[in-house]
């Protein structure tokens, strides 16, 4: 028993499809529920008064667009080396998860920013690297879109990952550098164990990671299995023609 | 491999260089305390442009000609290659650029304390710039009209060297030290030399599948 068995499509297939309704039902009743407790059951923050909410949002979303691209880092280095088709896949249905991530996470923070910090934008290091982010999935995407090869699609959109996560972390470090911004620091350092975050906003909080989490899994799956529908469908269909 | 670079590339960046130092004043009228202020941003980006505007020609003709299976095949590994084409690129545009920069700079009101730190960054830094273009060329030049997509490609991959090429000019221009985002500068260079061409490779030898 080893973790490359589902590297096998057959064997992928029929493991996730049940596994698909209970990972999208759990990963719904968790959101619906972290967001209604911190939405209607948290009391305003004696500052930010009820803007503090978009947090469920937004920090889950930041989240899952880093964590979206670690993922495809993973399984692009898989790809190279063990050559399993359903890791190229798994990182091609990534992409378009992570970009909308990406954008939750702009775009609420320009919604809270706007009345926190009296401005849509500003050129922030979080916000900037965040851009810069959305900018490296909108050309891994284009990449994977523009060739049709699916074998060298896979393999160049895979060094592409690789170089880009490298370039990524430049990035945040130099644009750290370049300015020292309005954003807070994280609220919950995994590291340190300390957070800035009341507990009575901290729990719905955990309850909406936990559940986009779950969201972004069964969003991967449905659509790494869609795209080996869609494979074995042109190989039926090349066979067809022959 | 050098001496085969002929033809109208060697001149186009650096034209495009002069004319966007040329037209910025028009654009942002001719206050010299604002050109001064805003001098190191500009000759940096205009100079990242015009690299940008040559990459396409890096792999291109080799590919359509085919000399690129060619140099696959020769003696010298596709690294070597793919290192050496880097090389080719900056001497072509990078280094005019650098040079050509200070004397852009008066155009634009530069702090004459921030001279000889545009040029050293520039010089540190274009190098750079050529070795990721080598290798977003080297990962478009199998497509038709990549040119785009390569943009696309390689613009966020230069975000880290602009801010540190720009940051070193807009601190010595404010007469402070300059040396840290110099040094940040010097290792992206030397980081890209060190490693891009072995992914440069890897993408040529997938395109020439």
């Amino acid at each position: 028993m080893s973790i490359w068995e589902y590297a096998n499509p057959k064997k992928f297939m029929t493991t996730t499809t049940p596994m698909v309704p209970w990972v999208m039902g759990l990963a719904g009743l968790l959101m619906a529920g972290g967001l209604a407790w911190g939405f209607f059951a948290t009391p305003d923050d004696y500052r930010q008064g009820s803007t503090v909410k978009i947090i469920y949002l937004h920090v889950p979303a930041a989240l899952m667009a880093i964590n979206a691209w670690f993922m495809m880092l993973v399984t692009s280095l898989i790809w190279l080396v063990r050559r399993h088709h359903v890791s190229a896949l798994a990182a091609r249905a990534a992409a378009p998860v992570g970009i909308v991530m990406t954008l939750i996470a702009l775009i609420t923070g320009a919604i809270w920013g706007q009345p926190m910090w009296g401005t849509w934008w500003a050129w922030d290091p979080r916000l900037t690297s965040f851009l810069i982010l959305f900018l490296f999935y909108l050309g891994y995407i284009a990449l994977w879109e523009a060739i049709e090869d699916p074998d060298t699609a896979a393999d160049l959109t895979s060094v592409l990952c690789i170089v880009g996560s490298v370039f990524a972390v430049l990035s945040r470090y130099a644009v750290n550098f370049w300015n020292q911004g309005l954003h807070q620091g994280t609220s919950v350092p995994v590291a340190t164990g300390e957070r800035t975050v009341a507990d009575v906003f901290f729990y719905p909080l955990l309850v909406c990671m936990v559940g986009f989490g779950l969201l972004f899994l069964g969003l991967v799956l449905i659509r790494t299995q869609t795209e080996i529908r869609a494979r074995r469908m042109r190989a039926l269909e090349a066979r067809m023609r022959r | 491999m050098l001496a085969v670079r002929a033809g109208g590339g060697f001149g186009l960046g650096l034209a495009f260089f002069l004319i966007v130092v040329v037209l910025v004043p028009f654009g942002v009228g001719p206050e010299a305390s604002v050109l001064t202020r805003i001098a190191p941003g500009i000759l940096w980006v205009a100079a990242l442009l015009a690299a940008l505007l040559s990459l396409d020609r890096i792999f291109a003709l080799d590919f359509e000609d085919g000399s690129l299976p060619l140099l696959a095949t020769s003696p010298l590994p596709l690294e070597g290659v793919a290192l050496v084409k880097g090389v080719a690129h900056w001497v072509t545009t990078g280094l005019p650029l650098t040079l050509a920069a200070p004397a852009l700079g008066f155009l634009l009101n530069l702090a004459p304390s921030a001279y000889v730190w545009l040029f050293l960054s520039l010089l540190l830094g274009t190098p750079a710039l050529s070795m990721i273009g080598t290798f977003g060329a080297a990962l478009t030049v199998g497509l038709r009209r990549g040119g785009l997509l390569m943009s696309l490609l390689v613009l966020p991959l230069y975000v880290p060297t602009l801010i540190f090429g720009a940051e070193a000019v807009r601190l010595g221009s404010d007469g402070l030290d300059p040396i840290t985002p110099l040094a940040m500068l010097a290792g992206i260079t030397l980081g890209s030399f060190a490693l891009l061409p072995f992914a440069a490779s890897a993408a040529l030898r997938v395109n020439l599948r």
